[in-house]
């Protein structure tokens, strides 16, 4: 059974929110209808967006470090707003266990985002209807867009890499694969709602470079001597 | 979370409908058991109506709660795994069966002893379709316990009776002090499971924290933006943006309003053989309930909101 999911590199974030903004392009153009958005530009903006990033600050001066935490629909495996919802609006797709609102049953009773704990739930003020990251449902299997394309607005959008995109029950996948390696873990697993979604913690950063590419020992023309090696770096 | 006094008056009003048609069939049963003297055919079609009329306002009151009235037939959908769907549901039978139960009385039909026994089945069915709602939502810990059913239920009851009793008394019905002193007696245990719930939520851990919440366990974790410099739905529906001094005041509001000055009132208004005492014991501590309902909604604290502490 395929669970498609985003993993998102805590180490690589730089909260550029560039995901936000690309999120909201996309989705506010699509045939869902718009997103709305009351006074932009004005005092007390506000609006409904399906992705946030956040910022907190962790240990106390001068040992901090700032981490830029974005948050979306978790996609939870067990998710405990489908079965609270009364009009069976809100559902769990089987084929690739993407949570979504039909927004033509919604009543806009909110029940739902009560029952998320992660608040990843806005009700659209104009519409009246719930609305949460679609995973860009309407975007990953449009065959008229070239494959690399077929990703979610946000994963394609991030300048440094830090959202991963695929089905983290194939093994063999990128995220699953980011998962095992560098220790990906849930949101409040206490409530066993299973999220799909996973974060990569803060880790030390470290050369990926082996010894042998660096030598460019595979220079077949040899014509260029050893890559060039930062001094601080070793 | 952020009190909606649709669901304020949602809850309030089907209790008070369904402990006043509770009272009614309790009634008429010990009528036929010959424990009570009985009343005018009119008090129990009455009484019906008042019941009907309040189920009726209640759930006018949850309309208001939606985004999309017009839709709300859809709610009876997935009645298998979402209580507010069961209570969608059960609501409107409950409401055939309290009209058709007055309406035989009103005929001097036979079997309405019958009918009131699945109407009351029904009603207790909706008590525990309104409180699993809250209490099945097992991370607003405040909401999490079988004190919830506990509570809407005495409540809803010890509201119903109370009307019952003025009712009665308005009337010059018999059994008003058998009444008071049943309104007495329930105003009296929910107090006591009331204060119970508070004494829980009082001692509560909150199973999330920041930590959990962004997976950094770290102990000094401080959110320094949540994102954005406006407000949004998060931070406007889950938190009631007041004091704890308000939240004190209420509770002690309530504690006063709903169940202290009614047992006074109702003890005095059977003393004194005054309706109008016992009228006034309902309507406070109708008002009392609703202040405890507002304060069981902003009560509850949502995980969520750990996400959402600072704007920038």
């Amino acid at each position: 059974m395929t669970q498609l999911a985003l993993v998102i590199d805590l180490n690589v974030c730089v909260g550029c929110h560039a995901c936000v903004t690309s999120c909201k392009e996309w989705n506010t153009s699509g045939e869902a209808g718009f997103m709305s958005d009351d006074n932009p530009y004005d005092r007390d903006p506000t609006g409904t967006f399906f992705n946030r990033v956040q910022t907190f600050e962790v240990g106390g001066f001068p040992d901090t470090q700032t981490v830029h935490f974005p948050k979306s629909c978790l996609h939870c495996e067990d998710p405990p707003c489908v079965p609270v919802c009364p009009t069976g609006a809100s559902y769990k797709r089987p084929e690739d266990g993407i949570v979504l609102v039909d927004y033509d049953k919604c009543i806009g009773c909110k029940y739902c985002a009560w029952a998320c704990p992660y608040g990843v739930r806005e009700l659209d003020e104009h519409q009246k209807v719930m609305k949460k990251c679609t995973l860009c449902v309407d975007r990953i299997y449009d065959e008229k867009l070239p494959e690399s394309e077929r990703k979610p607005s946000c994963v394609l959008a991030c300048p440094t890499n830090a959202r991963l995109y695929g089905d983290i029950h194939d093994e063999e996948s990128i995220v699953s694969k980011a998962i095992r390696e560098a220790a990906g873990y849930q949101l409040m697993p206490e409530w066993g709602t299973q999220p799909a979604n996973h974060y990569l913690p803060r880790r030390k950063t470290e050369a990926k470079l082996p010894g042998d590419v660096a030598a460019r020992t595979d220079n077949p023309l040899n014509i260029d001597g050893p890559a060039p090696v930062s001094g601080r770096a070793r | 979370m952020n009190p909606a006094f649709s669901v304020v008056f949602l809850t309030t009003l089907l209790g008070a409908g369904q402990g006043l048609f509770l009272a009614l069939f309790v009634v008429e049963g010990a009528v036929a058991a010959g424990l009570l003297s009985a009343p005018a055919s009119g008090f129990y079609s009455c009484g019906s109506a008042t019941a009907v009329i309040l189920l009726g306002a209640g759930l006018l009151a949850s309309f208001f709660h939606l985004g999309h009235p017009d839709r709300a037939w859809r709610a009876a959908a997935m009645w298998r795994t979402s209580w507010l769907s069961r209570e969608v549901i059960v609501l409107p039978v409950f409401m055939v069966l309290v009209t058709v139960y007055g309406w035989m009385h009103w005929l001097g039909r036979p079997g309405t002893l019958t009918l009131g026994l699945l109407a009351a089945a029904v009603c207790v069915l909706l008590f525990v379709c309104t409180g699993m709602i809250y209490a099945c939502i097992k991370f607003l810990q405040e909401w999490a316990t079988p004190l919830t059913l506990v509570n809407f239920t005495l409540l809803g009851c010890a509201s119903g009776v109370m009307l019952a009793t003025a009712l009665a008394a308005v009337r010059g019905e018999p059994n008003v002090a058998v009444l008071g002193q049943w309104a007495m007696l329930l105003t009296l245990a929910g107090m006591a499971t009331r204060i119970a719930s508070l004494r829980r939520n009082a001692a509560l851990k909150p199973k999330s924290t920041l930590q959990s919440a962004i997976g950094i366990h770290h102990p000094k974790v401080v959110q320094k933006a949540q994102g954005f410099m406006g407000g949004s739905f998060n931070t406007r529906e889950f938190f009631h943006g007041r004091g704890p001094g308000t939240l004190r005041m209420v509770k002690w509001l309530f504690i006063a309003a709903a169940f202290v000055l009614p047992v006074v009132l109702v003890k005095s208004g059977l003393g004194a053989g005054s309706s109008a005492l016992l009228v006034l014991a309902f309507a406070m501590q109708f008002c009392g309930l609703v202040a405890e309902r507002w304060f069981f909604f902003a009560q509850a604290n949502h995980p969520q909101n750990l996400y959402y502490q600072t704007v920038s």
